[in-house]
This record gives C-alpha cells, sequence and structure tokens, in this order.
C-alpha cells in the first residue's frame, strides 16, 4: 500500500520555455510517478499553494531564463514558511555552474543542468523523497 | 496524530486536509479515524460534477465558474481527476494548468487526482475527498472527472448537479447522444461556442431533450447554456442553471432522497469491500485460495460451489463469530 510520489512541476518566471519542464514531468510519469503539471508564469505563491494542497513530496522548478537566483531561494522559504520541511526541492534547466552551491546553500536539494540523463533525476528522487 | 488532523480540518487547515486526502488515496489506515470524527462535519457542501469528453474545456470551465462561485463568497474545493497509465502506474495531472488565476485565492482548494486504475471516470477515493473538503469548510465542491465517453457515470454518486460538456466538431453528435452520459445530465453545457457548429449541436441535443421529454416524463429538464470558457462567456448563465437545479432538487424533496440513496449505497459499497477484503486475506494466507484453484483447474470442484461454501463456512466461523462479539462488546 506503499504510496505513489507525487510531484510539482513548476516553471516560475516569464519566459516560455516549458520543454524541459514538459519532458521531466512526463518522464517522471512514466517512471511511476503522480506529476502535477502546473504550467507556466508561476510565482513562489502559486508553487507552493500547489505543493501544499497536492501534498507533494517533490518540487521540481525549472528555469531557462536566468531568474533561478531569485525563485529558487523564494520558493524554499516559502514552503518553510508553511512548514512544508520534508519536501524534496529539485531545480534544471540552463543554470551556470557556478550558481549551484549557492542555490544549494539556499536550500535547494539538486540542480541538474541540460544535458542530465532523464533516469539520473529519477534516481535521485527516488532515492531522496521522503518515506510518507 | 491523526486526530489532530481532524481539528486542523474543521479549523481549515490546508495543509492537513492535503495530507488526509493522500492517506485516502492509499488506502492508509490512518485515514480511517480521522474520517470517523470528520463525518458528522460532512453533507453541508454542495457538490457539482462537470464531466465530458476529453478537451471539451472542463478545466477551463471549472476555473471560471470556480470564480463565478467566488464572486458571491462561496469557498470553493476543486476536485481534478485525470487518467492513470494502466503501464506505468504513473500520471501526468495537467487540470490546473487551466486553473493558474484561483492559485493564490486562500478560500479554494484545489486537488489533483489520479484514477489509480479505478474506472467509471473518478478516482476510488473521491467521494471521501469530497468529504475532506466539506469538513474544510469549503461551501461548493466541483469535480472534474477523467475525459469520459459512453458509461463512466460514476460522478452521480458523488454530484448533487451534474454538467455534461459537449462541443462542436466531435464527430456525430447524434450518435454520442445514444450513450449514458447524456443520461445523467442536470445541466447540458455547450463549451466552445466560438467554433463552427455549435448552433446546429444546441439544435440537436435540445431537439433530443424534447424526444426525452416524449418518452419519459421528467420533473426537471436540464437546460441547455452556450460558453465559451476560455473567455468567460456564459459562465453565469451556468453557475444560474445549476443554482435553479439545486432549488428544484431541495423544493421537490429530491435532494434528500438523492442523498439518502447514494449514502446507502455508500455505506453497502464500503461494507463490501471490508468484507472482501478480509475474506480474501484469510484465504490467501492460510493458502485455502491456492488448494481450491488447483482443484477447479483440475474440475474437481466448481466455482459455483466453491463460492457457497466459503460464504457458509466464513458466516459461521469462530472468527467470523469472534469479530461479531468484539463488536458487540465495545
Ligand atoms: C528551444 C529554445 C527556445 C524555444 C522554446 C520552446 C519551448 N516551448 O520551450 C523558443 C524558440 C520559443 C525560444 C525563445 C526564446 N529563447 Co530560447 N532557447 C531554446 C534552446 C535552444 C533550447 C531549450 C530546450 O528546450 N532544451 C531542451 C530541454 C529538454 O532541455 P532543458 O530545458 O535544458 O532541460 C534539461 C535540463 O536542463 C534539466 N531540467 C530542465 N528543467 C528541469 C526541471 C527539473 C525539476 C529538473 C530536475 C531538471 C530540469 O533536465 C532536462 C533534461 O536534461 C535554449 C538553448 C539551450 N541550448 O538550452 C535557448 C535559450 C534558453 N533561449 C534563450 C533566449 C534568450 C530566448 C529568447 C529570449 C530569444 C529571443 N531573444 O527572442 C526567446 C524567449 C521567448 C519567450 N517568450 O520565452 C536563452 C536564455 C539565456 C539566458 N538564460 O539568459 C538560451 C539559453 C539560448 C542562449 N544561449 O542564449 N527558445
Ligand atoms: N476555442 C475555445 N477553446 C477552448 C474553450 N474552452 C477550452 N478551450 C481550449 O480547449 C483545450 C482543452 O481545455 P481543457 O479545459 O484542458 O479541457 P479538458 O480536457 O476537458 O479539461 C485548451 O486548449 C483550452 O484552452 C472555448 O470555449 N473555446
Ligand atoms: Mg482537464
Amino acid at each position: 500500500m506503499a504510496g505513489k510520489i507525487k510531484m510539482i512541476m513548476a516553471k516560475p518566471g516569464l519566459d516560455g520555455h516549458d520543454r524541459g519542464a514538459k519532458l521531466l514531468a512526463r518522464v517522471c510519469a512514466e517512471a511511476g510517478m503522480e506529476v502535477v503539471y502546473t504550467g507556466l508564469r508561476q510565482t513562489p505563491e502559486m508553487i507552493v499553494a500547489a505543493a501544499e494542497q497536492e501534498d507533494a513530496d517533490v518540487v521540481g522548478l525549472s528555469s531557462l531564463s536566468g531568474v533561478h537566483n531569485y525563485f529558487f531561494p523564494k520558493v524554499v522559504e516559502l514552503m518553510k514558511q508553511k512548514g512544508l520541511n520534508d519536501v524534496l526541492l529539485v531545480g534544471g534547466g540552463i543554470i551556470p555552474e557556478e550558481d549551484y552551491d549557492f542555490l544549494k546553500k539556499s536550500g535547494m536539494n539538486a540542480i541538474f543542468g541540460p544535458g542530465t540523463p532523464t533516469t539520473e533525476i529519477v534516481d535521485f528522487i527516488r532515492t531522496n523523497v521522503r518515506k510518507r | 496524530m491523526s486526530v489532530e488532523y481532524a481539528a486542523q480540518i474543521l479549523e481549515g487547515s490546508h495543509r492537513a486536509a492535503a495530507r488526509l486526502i493522500s492517506w485516502l488515496e492509499d488506502e492508509d489506515e490512518r485515514a480511517y479515524e480521522c474520517m470517523r470524527q470528520l463525518y458528522p462535519h460532512t453533507g453541508r457542501a454542495y457538490v457539482i460534477g462537470i464531466t465530458g469528453s476529453p478537451g471539451a474545456g472542463k478545466s477551463t470551465l471549472t476555473n471560471g465558474l470556480a470564480r463565478v462561485i467566488r464572486q458571491s463568497g462561496l469557498r470553493v474545493g476543486i476536485v481534478a481527476v485525470d487518467p492513470s497509465s494502466p503501464f506505468t502506474g504513473g500520471a501526468l495531472l495537467g487540470d490546473r494548468v487551466r486553473m493558474n488565476d484561483l492559485a493564490d485565492d486562500p478560500d479554494i482548494f484545489i486537488r489533483s487526482m489520479a484514477t489509480r486504475g479505478f474506472l467509471g471516470g473518478m478516482a476510488k477515493a473521491a467521494a471521501d475527498v469530497v468529504k475532506v473538503l466539506d469538513a474544510l469548510g469549503k461551501d461548493v465542491i466541483l469535480i472534474e472527472t477523467v475525459g469520459v465517453g459512453q458509461d463512466e457515470v460514476d460522478i452521480v454518486d458523488v454530484a448533487d448537479t451534474t454538467c455534461v460538456v459537449l462541443v462542436p466538431g466531435l464527430g456525430d453528435a447524434i450518435q454520442s447522444m445514444k450513450a449514458g452520459i447524456m443520461e445523467i445530465a442536470d445541466v447540458f453545457v455547450i463549451n466552445k461556442a466560438d467554433h463552427a457548429g455549435a448552433d446546429m449541436l444546441n439544435a440537436e441535443v435540445c431537439a433530443r431533450i424534447e424526444m426525452d421529454a416524449h418518452l419519459r416524463k421528467r420533473e426537471w429538464s436540464a437546460p441547455v447554456n452556450k460558453t465559451v470558457a476560455v473567455e468567460s462567456v456564459g459562465l453565469d448563465e451556468m453557475w444560474l442553471s445549476i443554482e435553479s437545479h439545486r432549488k428544484y432538487l431541495l423544493e421537490s424533496g429530491k435532494f434528500y432522497d438523492n442523498r439518502r440513496e447514494r449514502t446507502s449505497r455508500e455505506a453497502l459499497r464500503m461494507i463490501h469491500g471490508e468484507l472482501f477484503r478480509v475474506v480474501r486475506e484469510q484465504l490467501e494466507q492460510s493458502g485455502r485460495l491456492d488448494a481450491a484453484v488447483e482443484k477447479l483447474m483440475a474440475k474437481k470442484l466448481d466455482p459455483y460451489t466453491l463460492m457457497r461454501d466459503t460464504v457458509t463456512e466464513w458466516l459461521s466461523s469462530s472468527q467470523c463469530k469472534r469479530r461479531h462479539d468484539e463488536d458487540t462488546q465495545s
């Protein structure tokens, strides 16, 4: 009766680069997860409300427009404010490697850049997700 | 801990409600104590079903309708069901994409659910999730079914008013109108009225309703609304239709009758499920199922006899009696 992994896949920022987010949503669904795709132009408030209502185990953030250093820590902060502390936070997209450290220090659990084999992402989620 | 959740839900905690819903989806034991506590606080919310074929605009309509309902100050819960993959067990739940303008309203709670192999256009736990949202204080609960074809009509077991969404240009309309889904409509919605063929579809649906009225006398004749969900056109009228159906239900006494019928069906369904679970567990764990199947395969036993013997034996077994005694003592 083990529950399924529930994931939110969200794309903060005002740009329309949604291929990576959509791809990842499909990959994770095919790996047996239940993935809520929220679509483009998500504010951190919207993402965190969705994570709360859906009781998400994982929140995925995709950013290709350079807004990650603002949006990702903001999501982390709001998650903490709501007490959603055991939710796995993963990000990806066009993110310079020199930003990885900063993002992880601010509370992201992992960042995956272009060319990451999707199996690696799925494995990371499976290994690190909370147990219900 | 689950007891705390019940109290928190009654105080309006979205987070506690969300967790309880997960337990219900997983059929986790912890859910049931909580549900026992919540049950007396349910039955207050009005439940509206939105059903129709994939891509008809159900999510967009649900979003628009929720906005209209919020204008009157009522709190809204939304349950949006999408199919699980029969191959991987996973699901891509995309209904929230159309509901983004509701996302930062704290009086709206949206939950996406996967069918997890449950047929009938719904998720197995949907009726329980409605109870949770009801106890959470939502006044109106909207349920979007998966995209349905003909006979996925389980929504009527949950909804007070069922809206069937049709769209022009989906092949032979009359053909699709033979289907069970036409029978369950309390309100018809012709969405994508900006597309060619909407007027023709409208005429066909009205003709069909008129024909049905000749065949069988009905107290309620489903109104037909035209909408353009993407432009929020026709949504006020749709809400008025729903409200007049609600008024009809209340004034005719049907509201109580329907809910009583539903309560009875639900009770039987739950007893059925639990009995089956207990008997199956016992048959499997004792190895008796395997032994019986061997005999069935060898044609030394037939399943009709097996069925009767199993039930007779179960009812007179010490285990069954013991359970009964425990129950009457407590
Ligand atoms: C395709 C593309 C477009 C398409 C977008 C189509 C769409 N619907 O997505 C179009 C043509 C529309 C487009 C437009 C623009 N683009 Co463009 N685009 C690209 C391009 C070439 C590929 C992106 C892509 O789809 N990759 C394929 C996907 C599958 O890969 P991915 O998203 O990186 O995802 C992988 C990983 O990053 C990771 N991942 C991604 N998300 C997530 C999330 C999670 C949770 C996890 C775990 C992992 C993960 O996993 C994936 C698999 O490995 C990139 C360049 C590049 N090489 O990346 C530029 C790029 C992103 N675009 C860029 C720009 C500037 C633009 C425009 C502003 C150009 C312009 N001046 O008009 C416009 C903006 C339009 C708009 N309104 O948003 C820049 C962004 C620069 C920046 N960061 O500052 C880039 C980097 C090109 C460049 N080198 O300048 N673009
Ligand atoms: N032209 C038009 N498109 C619509 C209308 N309502 C919804 N759509 C579009 O139809 C597609 C499917 O809508 P969605 O709400 O997801 O349908 P669902 O699968 O029934 O939930 C989306 O691209 C919507 O933007 C409408 O009234 N007119
Ligand atoms: Mg939908």
